[in-house]
Formats: structure tokens, sequence, C-alpha cells
């Protein structure tokens, strides 16, 4: 539990000395959103009624984005091979990570996801619903990715791989958290939606990082 | 049997589609060390790797004191220096199991005034030394080393005999690939 600790410490340490990744993630969300009023018209029935799917997709995009360094500067540096044999088992390095990824990527975008949704025309009352689907969204999306960058990791083009590998893996995740805004939208219950995100986050949860300990052990072979 | 130190039964590894490593067997006493020699290419670096479990051996055991668990400590050709950390932060994950201070195993490598430096700004030179800190901070009774004096100048090479004269008084095992003559006294040879 301390080694565990203390990793996430470190990788906090390297994602705040290195916070122009973290603002490029949150950036890369923000403009790509903007680029939909441009492209479709600022007509706000149309934008509101489709704002939930852009900041899904945004979101998801934006997510991607540090995962090929996750693990791709430790695995190029050696520290790769320390983490394997400082004590820790694989699939608790990969968990932790995860958090990491969340910590650094996954909660930034949850805290720009709401202005960027009201800048979309989204009915403010149905803010709520859509942050309480992203908040086990991203949390889904940083094991999905982190099980991803672990699987591709040691690959040629790697980076090109990682999303044709995470993106199918998240659709499920893009269906039931617009869903779930849609279906308050037209005033029926988000919950069955927002149970079936928690229900896929709590077979990642275990899941990922047990798979992507494995994927670490074979790359560092 | 306890007591008998690092063994390897007939260890065989494949690199690459081409068996590098052949039925080969060894034994290293506590206290002992053992240098492999051998040209580029001839499997040292793989049988590190394979010793520190990083890799499994595609035939054969590796024990220590006749258990499959080795505590080992592994420097390899990179340096695991993370350049945004500073010298003592890039010690602290593995000071959590460490017998000594970061601050000690800088000390021991001489490398304390630079504590506080970002360790983009160190030499290669400078980069080994804090690599081999880790392993002065590591508890492990098997030290695995590749190239440890890469890019070392003569006084830190002899820091580094001293460290493992002291790592070998207490029990430990050296086990390194080198092409450089090593302050390593009485150790054995194997030739790959």
């Amino acid at each position: 539990m301390t080694a565990a600790l203390a990793l996430l410490r470190r990788e906090l340490r390297l994602s705040l000395r290195h916070g122009a990744d973290t603002l490029a993630a949150v950036l890369f969300f923000v403009l790509a959103g903007a680029l939909f009023p441009l492209a479709i018209g600022p007509a706000p029935e149309t934008l509101g009624r489709i704002a939930p799917g852009i900041v899904w997709v945004c979101a998801l995009l934006a997510a991607l984005l540090p995962l090929d360094r996750l693990f791709g500067a430790d695995f190029e540096d050696g520290s790769l091979d320390q983490l394997m044999l400082g004590g820790l088992p694989p699939g608790a390095v990969a968990g932790v990570k995860a958090v990491a990824h969340w910590l650094g990527t996954g909660l930034p975008l949850l805290l720009a996801a709401g202005p960027l949704a009201v800048m979309l025309q989204l009915d403010p009352a149905n803010v709520p619903v859509l942050l309480a689907g992203l908040l086990p969204g991203t949390l889904a999306l940083s094991l999905l990715g982190t099980l991803g960058a672990a699987v591709v990791l040691g690959a040629r083009r790697g980076g090109v791989l990682l999303p044709l590998l995470v993106l199918p893996l998240a659709m499920p995740v893009l269906i039931f958290g617009t869903a779930a805004v849609e279906a308050a939208g037209s005033g029926l219950t988000p919950r069955p939606h927002l149970l079936l995100l928690l229900a896929v986050l709590a077979g990642a949860l275990p899941l990922c990082p047990l798979a992507a300990g494995a994927a670490l052990r074979g790359a560092v072979e | 049997m306890p007591g008998v130190g690092l063994e390897a039964r007939d260890i065989s590894a494949i690199r690459g589609e081409r068996l590098v490593l052949r039925s080969l067997s060894f034994t290293v006493p506590p206290g002992g060390a053992l240098l492999l020699l051998g040209a580029n290419g001839s499997g040292k670096s793989t049988l590190l790797r394979v010793l520190a479990g990083l890799k499994r051996p595609d035939a054969g055991t590796v024990l220590w004191m006749g258990e499959a668990e080795a505590p080992v400590a592994y420097l390899g050709h990179q340096d695991a220096v993370k350049p945004g950390l500073t010298a003592l932060e890039n010690l602290r994950f593995a000071a959590q199991t460490g017998r000594s201070t970061p601050r000690d195993a800088l000390q021991a490598l001489d490398l304390l005034t630079l504590a506080d430096l970002p360790a983009r700004l160190l030499s290669a030179g400078q980069k080994r030394r804090l690599a081999l800190a880790r392993l002065v901070l590591s508890p492990a009774a098997v030290w695995l080393l590749d190239e440890p004096t890469l890019g070392l100048d003569t006084a830190a090479v002899e820091r580094l005999g001293g460290l493992l004269a002291a790592h070998r008084a207490g029990g430990g095992v050296v086990v390194t690939a080198t092409h450089l003559p090593l302050p390593l006294p009485g150790a054995a040879e194997l030739r790959l």
C-alpha cells in the first residue's frame, strides 16, 4: 500500500512538472468542442440537442491524448523494469497508473465539461446529469485507456494503434453517457443509464488493471 | 537446501527466435561475485534479465537459498532516471522498501550536492551514479548489474568497488556483465 502511494505521488509530481500535458488535453477538449458551433451553426435548438454527444466525444478523444506516454516514457528509460521489480504486483502498477491518468486528465476534463456544455447551449438543468455520467465515464475511460496503453507497449507505431484499440472498447461508455442526458432532456429518469455506466466501471475496475498488468509483464520480457 | 546462495539450473533462453542461453548452470555463494564475459550479443543482458525475473527462462530455474523468489536489485543498460524529477525525488520510490535514506544513498555516491537538481541537468556519469544509488537503497541480497561502470570516472569506479565489497561482506551476491575491468576481487568468471 505504501509502495502504491509512493508510486502515485511520483506520478502526480511528474504530471505537475509536465503541467503542459494536462493543459494540452483540456485545451484540445475545449477547442474541439468549440469547432461544432462554427461548423454546424450557432442555432441554439440544434446545438443544445447534440451538445451532450459533442462533450462526450471530445472528452473521449482528449482522454486518449496523454495515453501513449502513460507507459511509453517509463518503458524507454528503463523505469518500467524498476517498477516491475519494486515489490508491487504488475496489476497494482497499472491500477496506480490509471488513477494517475484520471487525476491528471479525467478530472480536469470533468471540470471543463460543465462550462463547455453551457457554451454549447445545453439546458443548464441537464448539466448535473451530464457530469454525473462523466464521473464514472472518465474513470472507465482511464481504466480502458491504461489497458490499451499497456497492450500496445513496445509495438511499432503504438501511438496509432492505441485509439484503434481503445475507441471500440469505449463505445458502451459513450452510449450510456449520452443516453442519460437524452433521457433527462425528454423528462425521463436518467437512472438506468447511469447505473449501466457504473456497471461498466465496476467491470473495468478489476479487469483492466489485471489485463494491463499481464501486458506490462509481457512488455518487459 | 538453504545456504547455497544464488543458483541457476539448466537455464535456456530464446531471444528473437535465437537460442542465446543454452543449459546454463552455476552457483554463486553468499558473499560471492560472478563476472559475465562475452562478446556483444552473447546473452549477458538476457541472462541478467532472467536472473532478475523480468524475463521468464524458456527452460530451467533460478533459485535463491533454495527458494524460487530471488530478492534482486537490477541495474540495466538504462538508468531509469526521470529527467523531470530532482536527484532526491528520483530515489523516493526505491526508498519505500529501503534500508537507508535517499540522502545516505546520494552521499555514498558523492551526489549529495546535486540532490535538489533536476535530473535532466545531470551528466551521463552522474545519472549512472544516481542509478547506482538506487542499489544502495535496495534491501535485496542479489545485485544484478549490466555494465555498471558505463560513463563513470575512475573515482566513481573506486567508490563502486567499495560499495560492492560492503555488499558482499554483508552476505550479498553480485552478478555483473562487463567489458571493463571492475574492482571485484575474487570474482568467478562465466564466459558466455
